[in-house]
């Protein structure tokens, strides 16, 4: 603490090891929210199912999607990114996931929203599988902190049924 | 600076960092705004830095009071003992 710039340095530091601390513990806060998000999504119209030439099988869908994910934002969350994909069974996997359609919500105020829109992603089978499938839509959500652990999460909406013919 | 007012300045800018720490953390969490939060944390900083790093005439009220020539010359520096092992220098 001799000098000017001995105590310049030193001011520095510590300020700076202040402000990692300051982050980490809010980061830490943000377990104190406990979100309550909901989603809705109706499929309005299957606007066409096919078969490619090659034999996937392809489908159109159109959806209505209504969610409310203000719970979701805290004091360190910067943006939310969310995503809906179709996932079903099928004889070779499991799990299938087609993602048919995403966003990044930057504000609370935008995390409420009712959106009537066809997929913005290509459904595509790999296969020939689709044909009468039941299938979720699953909301999922990754939430990005200013600071500090992502978090991530879902809801499943399950009871859709593709047709059993191509259209 | 002298050594209380050394000791002083680092303790005023340990004090008044973690203060303000802990006050824009407060106001932060309670505004929800994260922004706020940094934004009174880089006031402390700047505060402190004003208040602690130039040196200020208060961080020099308790100079060293050197003895006076004339007394050191009094009491003269005592000589190294020479050992009695070591050999006598040669004349």
């Amino acid at each position: 603490m001799h000098s000017f710039g001995y105590r310049a340095n030193a001011l520095l530091t510590f300020a700076v090891t202040i402000v990692a601390l300051m982050c980490a513990i809010a980061s830490l806060s943000d377990n104190l929210n406990t979100p309550s998000p909901t989603a809705e999504i109706q499929v309005v119209n299957i606007n066409w199912f096919q078969k490619q030439t090659h034999g996937n099988d392809e489908v159109s869908l159109t959806l209505n999607i209504t969610a409310d994910l203000q719970s979701l934002f805290t004091w360190n969350t910067k943006q939310l990114f969310i995503f809906i994909a179709a996932e079903y069974k099928t004889p070779k996997n499991a799990l299938n996931q087609v993602s048919l359609w995403d966003a990044i919500i930057p504000a609370k105020e935008s995390a409420k929203f009712s959106i009537h829109t066809s997929n913005k992603y290509r459904f595509i089978d790999q296969g020939h599988n689709l044909r009468g499938k039941e299938f979720n839509l699953t909301l999922h959500w990754h939430v990005m902190p200013k600071t500090g652990k992502m978090f991530a999460d879902k809801i499943v909406m399950s009871g859709y049924r593709l047709p059993e013919e191509y259209r | 600076m002298d050594w209380q007012g050394q000791k002083l300045a680092e303790h005023l800018m340990q004090i008044m960092l973690l203060a303000s720490a802990v006050v824009a953390f407060v106001t932060g969490y309670a505004m929800s705004s994260f922004q706020m939060m940094m934004l009174i944390y880089a006031g402390g900083v700047v505060l402190t830095t004003l208040i602690t790093v130039p040196n200020w005439p208060f961080f020099n009220r308790h100079p060293l009071n050197w003895l006076d020539p004339s007394e050191a010359e009094k009491h003269p520096k005592p000589q190294v003992a020479v050992s009695s092992k070591k050999k006598p220098a040669k004349k």
